[in-house]
């Protein structure tokens, strides 16, 4: 995370550091071998390892000048985790069952959902909500003269690091979740490996979707300045992703399964972990609008980028 | 509402924003305007002025924060619903129908509209951190009442822009909206919203004067609003937890900055529990209001503007 009183410093140093490494890569490939510029010594996913684990070590130096608050944020998305979970332990006193989801099931959602939600947030949050600065200030300049794929390089440039500790406290809890939910008969017997396979490689997939969607509305900023407001607006919409599909019906459901897919998101994983019967047919659906939510943001993007005109300074 | 506040946690442009744009349209550096009648309303009415003017310019943020936090909304009353269908028709949970629990939500969200605190912690902090509160120690102004009346020229603006959505919405959800069971209940209500967001100012103030020892206080802003979040009655009305649990709660600030007004509307406080929850929540905001100045000045023998 970075710091919010000083954005400046680190967010230009970074930029500082992948030019720094990217001219380095390039004029040693042209200046060594001048006439085979068609093979290229290193291949691009090399280089764009290179400059990724760059990026990396950019971010874990500004975590660590801050220790303490880095810290203190984990201690706050920790409560913030407790208390959705309290939200649904006051639920159950009160009820068995919303729809066909019982109360060990709901916390294993739950953790799926803040699983997914955690390493979303580690790896693209705070890039996509820095966009429409970049779009603002016209910093996005510097990263579009960068001899690298531009949303490559805006989407991937700073690494929440304290995420990747809350998303392991939220696998803890989907772990003992599963125990319990077992221990009381809820769910007959414990996912064998295929299923936890598939529950890796789904919530991939469904961090894919938040990233198209927010990186879409992100786009937004190439056509109104303020454009923030509306990035966060997002942020509601991890409400609904950890809430069991079946409490909803009719419109509410349908724009949130096929147009944003917010009700698939966590719940389809969780699905493939606790109520494997179903699991097959809404696996199928969340791949297909995971592809089709990557396409239109990609869509969009290049559609915004052409309206780009940098800013007056 | 949870993702506005969390918002701020990574957005940092828009108070940065606006404590650049408070050099130019504060109302310490604009020429001063001849006073002829009752000099101090009027200098704080300028200054209610232009934070009206001032939080225009997020007219459309606030807009989509409204619509956009209808979605959750939705979704719980969603929730509930499936929930009492499964406990068949005539559900009770707690002393709740279905009607009063929607009810109960959209209050909230009402209530939250006039009282929540914006942005406003974290703009008093950085203009601790920043120095900017230098002017204020030199001029005739008093920085409390100052940032009280950004805060109510927040509320009105935040009011306008977000009345209409959310009156329609209501307007669609009328049939399980229920109305206060008589007037004494609704005028209680009023003074009760009024003390709430006096508590929520004074709170969320006391709270940003740590910027005077702490570098950084937004976790420490986090962390409170965590717990007043949860016992406040945002996520679900307080009355449906366990007994002892409750009684313990009603001793603590946080059901008085949201959950007492809307039990007053609602007829669940009424009679002697009425009159003794006021004065519980009088209290707090003496209490809150106290600890407010008494931080501020322990603040001032600390602070030293660095460069300002």
């Amino acid at each position: 995370m970075m710091n919010p009183n000083s954005p400046e410093a680190p967010k230009s140093s970074v930029s500082d550091h992948a030019s720094r490494i990217t001219h380095h890569a390039t004029p040693s490939s042209s200046i060594n071998t001048p006439h085979s510029t068609l093979d290229t010594p290193h291949s691009p996913l090399t280089r764009y390892l290179g400059i990724y684990s760059a990026l990396w070590k950019n971010s874990v130096t500004r975590e660590m000048i801050f220790k303490s608050n880095f810290l203190l944020w984990i201690v706050v998305e920790l409560l913030w985790f407790g208390l959705q979970l309290s939200f649904i332990g006051v639920l159950y006193l009160h009820t068995d069952h919303i729809g066909s989801w019982t109360k060990w099931q709901v916390v294993m959602l739950i953790g799926a959902s803040s699983f997914i939600q955690q390493l979303y947030q580690a790896f693209f949050l705070i890039n996509c909500t820095n966009l429409s600065e970049l779009v603002r200030t016209g910093k996005l300049d510097f990263l579009l003269l960068l001899p690298v794929n531009t949303r490559f390089v805006v989407s991937l440039r700073q690494v929440d690091l304290g995420a990747f500790v809350n998303a392991t406290f939220a696998l803890a809890t989907m772990a003992y979740a599963l125990h319990m939910a077992h221990v009381t008969g809820e769910i007959s017997a414990l996912p064998n490996l295929l299923q936890i396979f598939g529950f890796f490689v789904l919530c991939i997939v469904g961090i894919v979707i938040h990233y198209s969607l927010m990186f879409l509305l992100a786009s937004i900023s190439f056509w109104t300045v303020r454009a923030q407001g509306i990035v966060w607006g997002y942020y509601n919409l991890f409400n609904i992703a950890r809430m069991p599909d079946e409490a909803f019906r009719g419109a509410f459901k349908a724009i949130f399964t096929f147009a944003i897919p917010m009700l698939l998101v966590s719940n389809v994983p969780a699905r493939v972990l606790v109520k494997p019967a179903t699991s097959l047919k809404w696996s199928l659906l969340l791949l297909g609008m995971s592809v089709l939510c990557f396409a239109v943001s990609e869509w969009g993007w290049r559609a915004s980028l052409r309206r780009y005109t940098s800013a007056s300074s | 509402m949870l993702a506005n506040k969390f918002a701020n946690k990574f957005l940092t442009a828009l108070c940065v924003d606006q404590s650049d744009r408070s050099d130019s349209s504060d109302p310490c550096n604009s020429p001063a305007p001849r006073y002829t009648s009752s000099p101090i309303v009027k200098k704080y009415w300028h200054v209610l002025n232009i934070g009206i003017q001032n939080n225009l310019t997020y007219r459309f943020n606030f807009l989509a924060r409204t619509l956009f936090g209808l979605i959750p909304l939705v979704a719980v009353i969603y929730v509930w619903r499936t929930i009492f269908e499964g406990k068949g028709p005539d559900a009770i949970v707690g002393t709740y129908t279905l009607s009063q629990m929607i009810s109960y939500y959209l209050l909230v969200t009402i209530v939250d509209a006039l009282t929540a605190v914006n942005e406003d912690d974290w703009q008093i902090a950085a203009d601790i951190k920043d120095g900017n509160i230098s002017q204020f120690l030199l001029k005739p102004i008093d920085y409390l009442v100052y940032r009280l009346c950004l805060f109510f020229s927040g509320r009105v603006t935040y009011i306008a822009v977000t009345a209409i959505p959310l009156a329609l919405f209501i307007l669609c959800l009328r049939k399980y909206f229920v109305l206060p069971p008589n007037w004494t209940a609704l005028g209680c209500f009023f003074i009760s919203v009024i003390m709430t967001a006096a508590l929520q100012f004074f709170t969320s103030y006391a709270m940003a004067m740590l910027a005077f020892w702490v570098l950084e206080v937004s976790t420490f802003i986090f962390i409170l609003f965590a717990f007043e979040y949860i016992a406040s009655g945002h996520l679900f009305p307080l009355d449906i937890l366990p007994k002892g649990l409750q009684q313990v709660l009603f001793y603590t600030p946080f059901p008085y900055q949201l959950f007492f007004p809307v039990s007053i509307y609602m007829g669940k406080s009424a009679g002697s529990d009425l009159v003794r929850g006021l004065i519980i929540q009088a209290f707090w905001v003496v209490f809150s209001y106290a600890i407010a100045r008494f931080a501020w000045n322990r603040g001032i023998k600390k602070y030293s503007a660095v460069g300002g």
